[in-house]
């Protein structure tokens, strides 16, 4: 089978609007998770990871296309506009695009936004994206909860290796809602604090939102210097509870197995693990088994949701993006939020930046439905 | 890599209050709404899972349609299976998304609700049948603004071409404001009939 690689990619994140401003903010400590203040978005004060509002439509306006979008389809726009510039690719009838989302557009459901509810169609928002770039070809809209950002790799790659493109744009979002607070609030899942993914004192998560893009492709040609192949990929579900994931594990047990046997790989080439870690109770800890059934317990971990919260249709995305960065600079960036082990098998928890030879990462993800997906990436010419 | 011409095993269809499988009408029901044309389906087609009753519209109609597709396929129901559940509608969870908004619109009357908010993603209704079938496999939900044949035939292709499946799950299950329409079909290695586009149109067309 042909090789397919992750290549130009962009964040549009509270971290910055671009990956190396990210990645470089990242490795200074920051943290995009502020308490934030809005009664519209919720009564009571919370922490999340949000996007200045004046900073986003500045960087918008820009663009030259005053008025008409959406807070997530600025964004998207935005992050996707910038690798579509970057690569040069033009948009033929070989290029797909996919968009990965788990609520869309869901802010205009509220009577009180400025655009109609039939905005919240995830398949309009694919056609707006489309019709702003010029795609020759039917947008293809992924919103299979917190993992639609690593599946929607995993499916661009899929498209490509049967012959369907030659390349795919994938651009992935969410936002920072009521909906979406007030959810994961009846589900007692939110933090009241600043969130600590593994941590004995984690309480829940933050939510956070982001558009992320990357460009996956078969041409070895004109890749960027963090690209990377994609060396396999599995999703599994857990066949087990719609909302609470499994308590051994099962589906990303069984979707990192999966993922390594394409891969051709096995826990001693995996250098780096870029994990879910939502800092909810049961989440952390079954990752935590997964893992250790598989023999990844020594393996470098982090979670980045310390950093940018939990952007579900995102998340994903930024953290593979990230990943990418890890491996170009040779750096495991520390999981934010983490200061003591709080699960019950052993986890290799980065606490600090360092600089060590990468060459391998294991990307995963665990969302709502049961579902769960892990991918390979290695640097190349390596 | 398996190779050769795959087929459609089967295929299931529950629209216009009408229950067809393999091209056998099997039960209608044309006065009922759709939420009682639901239970009476579930009825008669002795599907045996109280469960179903805790579901939102989207996961009950996905859930009964893959219930009478795969229940005379699966005489083992404990042993796994590698069937992949490949989905696709326009409207995602958007019905129970309304109802979750209603219960959060008004400060004075606000009561959001954990079992309405997690029906309002729409891969639950796969998470649904990965439990009652004992599904390890992969699940998508995709957002089409129509029926797309054309990336579902791909997509289900490459899935068992490259042994990430055994079998796929395809088709189309959308709940709107007043329109319903749950039609799926199982691509496998066998079966009579071709796994192509034009034929996959024929029997979404003519149910």
């Amino acid at each position: 089978m042909n090789s397919t690689y992750l290549s130009y990619n962009n964040i549009v994140s509270s971290l910055g609007f671009d990956s190396p401003t990210v990645v470089k903010n990242m490795h200074e400590g920051l943290s995009g998770i502020t308490l934030i203040e809005d009664e519209n978005l919720f009564p009571d004060p919370f922490y999340a990871s949000v996007i200045d509002s004046h900073y986003l439509s500045k960087a918008f306006k820009k663009l030259g296309r005053n008025g008409g979008y959406t807070r997530l389809e600025q964004m998207m726009i935005l992050s996707l506009g910038n690798i579509i510039t970057a690569s040069g690719v033009e948009l033929t009838d070989r290029v797909g695009l996919i968009l990965s989302t788990t609520k869309g557009n869901i802010d205009c459901l509220d009577p009180k936004h400025h655009m109609p509810p039939e905005r919240a169609y995830l398949g309009t928002l694919g056609h707006i994206v489309k019709n702003y770039f010029g795609f020759a070809t039917e947008p293809i809209v992924l919103s299979n909860a917190c993992v639609s950002g690593l599946l929607a790799i995993a499916v661009g790659k899929r498209f490509i290796s049967q012959g369907t493109f030659d390349q795919v744009f994938i651009v992935g979002g969410d936002v920072v809602s009521n909906f979406i607070l007030s959810g994961f609030n009846s589900f007692q899942a939110l933090s009241p604090l600043p969130c600590k993914p593994y941590c004995k004192q984690r309480s829940g998560i933050n939510i956070g939102e982001a558009a992320a893009s990357v460009l996956i492709t078969k041409d070895n040609n004109n890749l960027p210097a963090e690209a990377v192949e994609i060396l396999g990929e599995a999703s599994c579900n857990d066949a087990n509870h719609i909302s609470g994931p499994s308590r051994t594990g099962e589906g990303l047990y069984r979707s990192i197995l999966s993922a390594f046997k394409e891969a051709k790989v096995g826990p001693s080439h995996i250098d780096y693990i870029s994990a879910h870690g939502t800092a909810t109770q049961f989440n952390d800890e079954m990752e935590a088994i997964a893992l250790n059934r598989l023999g990844l317990g020594s393996v470098p971990l982090n979670s980045l949701k310390g950093y940018f919260g939990h952007t579900l249709g995102a998340s994903g995305l930024v953290e593979t993006i990230v990943g990418m960065h890890s491996l170009y600079h040779n750096t495991l960036y520390s999981s934010m939020g983490f200061t003591e082990l709080g699960v019950s098998q052993p986890l290799n928890i980065i606490t600090a930046p360092t600089v060590r030879n990468l060459d391998c990462f294991l990307k995963t993800a665990s969302g709502f439905g049961g579902c769960n997906t892990a991918a390979v990436f290695k640097k190349l010419g390596s | 890599m398996k190779t050769g011409q795959l087929k459609i095993k089967g295929y299931c269809s529950i629209s216009n209050n009408r229950v067809i499988l393999n091209d056998t009408l099997l039960m209608e029901d044309p006065g009922s709404d759709f939420s009682t044309f639901l239970k009476l389906a579930y009825k008669k087609m002795v599907t045996n899972y109280p469960k179903f009753f805790k579901m939102d519209d989207l996961s009950k109609l996905g859930f009964l349609a893959a219930d009478i597709l795969l229940k005379p396929m699966i005489r083992d129901s404990e042993m796994s299976k590698n069937i992949a559940l490949v989905f696709s509608n326009s409207a995602s969870s958007l019905q129970t998304d309304r109802k979750h908004q209603e219960s959060i619109t008004d400060r004075e009357n606000y009561f959001p609700s954990p079992a309405v908010f997690v029906y309002t993603l729409p891969n639950i209704c796969l998470g649904e049948i990965s439990i009652k079938h004992r599904l390890y496999s992969e699940n998508s939900f995709f957002i089409f603004n129509h029926f797309n044949v054309a990336y579902l035939h791909d997509y289900a292709m490459g899935l068992i071409t490259t042994e990430k499946a055994d079998e796929v799950l395809c088709g189309w299950v959308n709940c709107d404001t007043d329109d319903y329409e749950a039609f799926l079909y199982l691509v496998s290695t066998e079966g009579n009939i071709e796994h192509h586009k034009e034929e996959i149109i024929k029997l979404y067309t003519t149910k």
